[in-house]
């Protein structure tokens, strides 16, 4: 059995509001093993890019806490950490990119600052050693001209290639787990193929693992080992890619894969798309009973009483559903 | 390339932007963001219009709606030159064809109400006879597009982003426009939240006997939604097909590419992948020649002397390309 890097368990990261608390994380287990490729699924709002920033302890508190639970890293429990050994662990150990690159790069540096900062911060190098690490680096993910791009600005970049300079920054340390935040979201499609493409490269030649994030559906059936489905808060489903496609169990995630068009088949069937009416609810004091009761077609009085249990349905497949 | 019942039709397009800079802000380069599109669109049916961000496709858009001048070409909307009119002509035009934008956030006032939002065309086009008429329609309007009445008082902020895009696909049906041009109406919302507005723009089709031309980026709903679509590539239409034939049969090389970059929804299918090299060039130098030469797997020397003419390869069939079709 491969090492379980990362466990997250019952996690809860809750925000103060003037209107009251809003539970964004309520109650979220998730497990990372080395050399996997893990997707987290849901839409916006439903706690996903929270738990993940909760990881790496990059919420503000306040507004935000941790109000209950434990995120194990390789056994160690990161909750109650200080900041200075956080420090080490980000980047070193686990590092994140984000959606939009733009906004995550500083704009009045030049990029080999920025990823030589980075790399100068975890291993002990002169400037110039980490300016050349830099070089390297960009040349790893396919930047043409490594060595005069170092000394471009972020606005000298594309979407695309910017997001190539957060992976280098992100992989300089050669971390033991990437988070991926969104990270083709904002791209055109064939700029998303090569950007998956460069990310599977690398996972494979640091033999990192990947928690990645994202709301498309059709990115994880094609980067995952295993999937977390969440809906407002909660984990709904965690399956392996497979199970999860080829026999959805939770009525969401069921909703989820049936309102997709699918490209590839192409005009074949041009029934209705199955839409989940509704929208996603206040997380403000949310109802005890199932979160997704209010949009679901086979709600029964149980489900809103009280929070189903998540029970594992095959092994490896887990669902929450009375059903 | 003409089609049965046209009502819409696009000759040879173009729209250039001016860059200026220097002291006196003269120009000194010109953006080709559309450079000689032509299509046409017959009534009831739906043109798909796809391509990479800054491929031209929201300027062509809003230059069929007259939102923005076209440098030069043709516009003709049953019949008539739309890039010749002017005052009420224009106004009278604009009551045949509408708009629904992307961003459900930014388009809509935040100061009005709901109903000030959707009855405000009606008020513009002198479509309602009394307060009452009005009132009544603008209900109607939102009972139409799955909203109720009570909305009509409420402001755009306590909407959600689904709710959003209801409440402007009501403003542009309100003064019962012919043709609407969808300029990316699903890309913002979530994936459930967008099956809804997808299936919602199918109904009212139905109902009313609309035309779309619908701009996304993303391939699977517009192949979902559309009769026939328009592939475009750095402002230029590279290939036009009926849906269905366009995705199981791709002609262009830019057109395979992209469909095989898009991933599907399932874990057991395994696609050969068209990887494309490198970011869509700049549209203020854009390649001479074919505009897709400098990417294309197929490329051969003389792709970047001559401009491929748009020809029909098979019945409906259109294609760019010296060496496909």
């Amino acid at each position: 059995m491969a090492e379980t890097l990362l466990d997250i368990r019952g996690l809860k990261t809750w925000f103060k509001t003037d209107d009251g608390m809003v539970r964004a994380v309520d109650g979220v287990d998730l497990r990372i093993d080395q050399g996997e490729t893990v997707g987290v699924v849901g839409e916006s709002g439903c706690g996903k890019t929270v738990t993940a920033r909760s990881v790496l302890k990059l919420i503000d508190m306040p507004p935000g806490r941790f109000e209950a639970g434990q995120i194990l890293w390789r056994g160690r429990d990161l909750v109650p950490a200080e900041e200075s050994e956080m420090n080490k662990i980000r980047s070193r150990e686990i590092a994140i990119i984000f959606q939009e690159p733009m906004t995550s790069l500083n704009p009045v540096y030049t990029v080999g600052d920025q990823i030589a900062e980075v790399i100068a911060q975890h291993q002990k190098l002169n400037k110039k050693q980490a300016m050349a690490g830099a070089a390297e680096m960009l040349r790893l993910v396919n930047i043409p001209n490594p060595q005069r791009r170092v000394h471009d600005y972020p606005h000298q970049f594309s979407g695309g290639m910017r997001q190539r300079v957060m992976i280098a920054m992100a992989l300089s340390c050669q971390p033991r787990l990437l988070i991926a935040d969104e990270p083709t979201t904002a791209l055109d499609v064939t700029i998303q193929a090569q950007i998956l493409e460069l990310m599977q490269e690398m996972k494979e030649r640091f033999g990192m693992s990947i928690m990645l994030i994202t709301h498309a559906m059709g990115v994880v059936a094609e980067t995952c080992q295993r999937v977390t489905v969440m809906y407002a808060g909660k984990v709904v489903e965690e399956a392996p890619v497979k199970a999860l496609f080829g026999d959805p169990r939770h009525p969401y995630t069921q909703g989820l894969i049936r309102s997709i068009p699918r490209v590839d088949r192409a005009a074949r069937h041009k029934e209705r798309l199955e839409a989940i009416p509704g929208t996603v609810p206040s997380l403000l004091e949310p109802p005890p009973g199932c979160r997704f009761a209010a949009r679901c077609k086979y709600v029964t009085d149980i489900c809103v009483g009280a929070m189903p249990p998540l029970k594992e349905v095959a092994p490896g497949h887990f669902v929450r559903c009375v059903l | 390339m003409s089609v049965d019942n046209e009502l819409l039709s696009v000759r040879d397009l173009r729209k250039h932007f001016a860059v200026k800079g220097g002291v006196f802000s003269r120009e000194i380069d010109r953006v080709y963001a559309v450079d000689g599109v032509s299509f046409d669109i017959g009534a009831g049916e739906t043109l798909g219009l796809v391509g990479e961000s800054g491929c031209g496709k929201s300027t062509t858009g809003r230059c069929i709606l007259r939102l923005i001048e076209p440098s030069s070409g043709e516009i003709r909307f049953k019949g008539t030159d739309v890039t010749r009119m002017s005052g009420p002509a224009l106004r009278s035009l604009r009551r045949d064809m509408q708009i629904i934008f992307q961003d459900p956030y930014a388009s809509l006032n935040p100061r009005l109400t709901v109903g000030a939002i959707v009855g405000e065309a009606l008020t513009i086009h002198e479509l309602a006879t009394s307060r009452r008429d009005l009132e009544d329609r603008v209900v109607q309007l939102l009972e139409t597009v799955g909203l109720q009445a009570d909305h009509m008082r409420r402001f755009p902020h306590e909407f959600s982003g689904g709710q959003r895009q209801r409440i402007g696909i009501a403003r542009a049906l309100a003064v019962e426009p012919k043709l609407i041009v969808c300029d990316e109406p699903v890309s913002a919302l979530d994936v459930s939240i967008q099956a809804q507005v997808i299936n919602l723009l199918e109904d009212l089709q139905e109902q009313f006997g609309l035309t779309y031309l619908f701009i996304a980026h993303d391939l699977s709903v517009v192949e979902h939604i559309s009769t026939r679509v328009a592939v475009m590539y750095l402002g230029r239409v590279v290939e036009i097909a009926p849906s269905r034939d366009l995705y199981d049969n791709p002609l262009h090389p830019y057109t395979e590419a992209l469909l095989s970059a898009v991933p599907i929804p399932d874990p057991t299918v395994k696609r050969k992948r068209i990887m494309l090299q490198g970011d869509v060039p700049n549209p203020i130098r854009p390649p001479s020649g074919c505009h897709f030469h400098t990417r294309c797997p197929i490329a051969r020397p003389d792709c970047s002397q001559r401009v491929p003419e748009l020809r029909e390869s098979q019945p409906g069939h259109w294609v760019s390309c010296h060496y496909r079709g």
